[in-house]
């Protein structure tokens, strides 16, 4: 099966964090980025399927230059190509908009799957893969725990997490864009052989011209949310802080549980 | 003058909960922008569950019955609700922010080329536009959004907003009709329980969650200590689950288990959004984070910013010391 894997570079999640001058997002200046955690899932699902059935696994990213880093880690760890749509234009977008450069680029070749996480550690609008499904006219599932892709290719037994600890199973018409959650699976660590073969494998860079769109249908441009600011969020009832000696907090801690809460 | 639809999500037992908040918010919005708010119910047969929000302060409950409604699709969903909001043009249309409207509320807003904006946990009119707040990064860091054109789509954190604060009045109930196809775009199998020996951790007294940044399984003896001192159960945040430290049904969260002891003690749990509506109707939230921005602080009572893994064993020791005082 041919295999397209949507993945985002975000911060760390250990990274420390600090609004940039203009409030209008974090300062991406000396911040580590990673695989969103999700998608470093999806791929994982991916590459197992295309073992067992065959074919090949193509991963997709949209960003600045350093996406080229996360690309490269995905082709260490089994990846057949990349395509980065890589102009600034696509930079910037809602899901509407990052989801319409995606499918134009899913497009532009053809697919069994798409494969990407449920949601994105920085944005967070858990929405991308299924308006890529909905640009592409495919079938979609969101939060997605378990994946069978059932004989002759022609549908997939997916297992939707639901809440309160219940699971359901549906079946899906391939091609399919499926929203992995992270946790389905173990994903796998790139080896040294991996890491040599990656350097001679394609990352194809894409513009907004290649895939047929004008640069007002992606991207900021194309975004129908505007981020006025970000900020830390206030703490509520604010909580009371001990910072220090930890032998010294731990005895202020414990003291304010029995004489002040008194619920020890 | 905004026209504001809330869709009320059901299940088996009644209106779903988190849209009884969605239309506390919906109220809300109404009164701040000078707007009206009708509620939808949708599915194939739902006169009960729209009886439901009789006397609530609403300009109408309009239902949306098919037969292709009774069980959820995105398919039926999307078609369904993208031709009801084409016929009654709404301005503003509020989801609860639940695992099924995630699941096919952006793949509506594509459809109708509208805004969306998810996981809303509070907001404010200025000067005519509605500013949007929601959590990003994991919950470290909140963001005000204005959305453009028209509909804007907008989905409702849980415990954003409280039931119990719905203005009552009447609302009249009347059907919409719709003239779409509705075909459902995957096939039910049917539904699991997620395995593993259950431990019902809502009955707890006093809870220890671990999270990611106790750093590895290897690593989690420090739980178990604090956990066994305070006489506690062991819960944990979704990352540490999904690295297998602990089995699944020690999760705490929106995936997981909602807890409200009368003691959470939070170690290495930053406190994603997910997991702080897991766990904070908790009487009294400790949390121990060497991150002093960690959004848990924004719900804790008591909170030691340090290495856990130097504050924990100092914790019970001076547990022990004092036991019996």
């Amino acid at each position: 099966m041919k295999i397209a894997v949507c993945m985002k570079q975000v911060p760390d999640t250990e990274a420390s964090l600090r609004v940039r001058k203009d409030s209008l997002w974090i300062d991406e200046e000396e911040l580590t980025f990673v695989i969103n955690e999700s998608d470093g899932y999806a791929l994982e699902e991916a590459l197992t399927i295309a073992e067992k059935t065959g074919g090949e696994v193509v991963v997709f990213s949209l960003g600045g230059e350093r996406v080229r880093e996360a690309l490269r880690k995905a082709l260490a760890l089994g990846a057949a190509r990349a395509v980065h749509l890589a102009d600034p234009a696509f930079e910037g977008g809602d899901a509407l908009a990052t989801g319409r450069a995606l499918a134009a680029a899913i497009q532009a070749q053809q697919f069994d799957l798409v494969l990407t996480g449920s949601q994105s550690g920085d944005a967070g609008f858990s929405s991308t893969g299924s308006v890529i499904a909905g640009f592409l006219g495919w079938p979609h599932a969101w939060l997605v725990m378990g994946l069978e892709v059932e004989d002759g290719k022609k549908a997939a037994k997916v297992t939707r997490e639901m809440e309160s600890g219940v699971n359901e199973i549906v079946r899906l018409a391939l091609p399919a864009v499926i929203e992995v959650q992270a946790g389905i699976n173990s994903p796998r660590y790139a080896s040294l052989k991996g890491i040599m073969q990656a350097k001679r494998k394609e990352i194809a860079a894409v513009t907004p011209a290649d895939l047929g769109l004008g640069a007002e249908e992606v991207g900021a441009a194309a975004s129908l949310l505007e981020t006025l600011a970000v900020f830390f969020p206030e703490s509520g009832k604010g909580a009371e802080i001990f910072e220090g000696d930890p032998a010294d907090c731990a005895r202020q801690l414990v003291e304010k549980l029995r004489k002040e809460a008194r619920v020890l | 003058m905004s026209k504001i639809w809330v869709v009320a999500q059901t299940r088996a037992d009644g209106i779903h909960p988190m849209a009884l908040e969605t239309l506390v918010a919906g109220q809300e919005l109404a009164a701040a922008s000078g707007g009206t708010v009708d509620a939808l119910v949708m599915g194939d047969s739902v006169s009960a569950r729209a009886a439901e929000l009789a006397s609530w302060e609403l300009g109408s409950v309009q239902t949306l019955e098919a037969p292709a409604l009774a069980a959820y699709t995105p398919g039926a969903y999307v078609a369904a609700l993208a031709a009801a909001i084409r016929a009654n043009a709404p301005d503003i249309v509020l989801f609860p922010h639940t695992y099924q409207t995630v699941d096919h509320v952006p793949r509506l807003a594509q459809a109708l080329g509208a805004a969306l904006v998810p996981e809303v946990v509070s907001f404010e009119v200025r000067d005519g536009a509605v500013i949007w707040r929601r959590p990003v990064l994991g919950g470290k860091l909140q963001a005000d959004v204005r959305a453009k054109g028209s509909p804007i789509l907008a989905s409702v954190q849980a415990g954003a907003f409280s039931a119990s604060d719905r203005r009552q009045g009447t609302a009249q109930v009347s059907a919409l009709s719709i003239d779409v196809e509705l075909e459902a775009d995957r096939e039910i199998l049917g539904v699991e329980e997620v395995a593993g020996e259950h431990i019902d951790l809502s009955a707890a007294d006093r809870v220890v969650a671990a999270g990611r940044g106790v750093g590895g399984e290897d690593k989690l003896g420090v739980v178990h200590d604090l956990a066994k001192a305070l006489k506690a159960e062991v819960g944990a945040s979704r990352p540490v689950i999904d690295s297998g430290w602990l089995p699944r049904d020690c999760q705490i969260g929106s995936s997981g288990q909602t807890i409200s002891p009368k003691l959470y003690f939070g170690v290495g749990i930053s406190g994603a959004i997910q997991h702080l509506v897991g766990m904070k109707g908790s009487q009294v939230i400790v949390a121990v984070n060497k991150d002093k921005s960690a959004p848990i602080f924004g719900v804790a009572d008591y909170g030691i910013v340090g290495d856990l893994h130097e504050v924990i064993p100092a914790v019970i020791q001076a547990l022990e010391e004092t036991e019996g005082d």
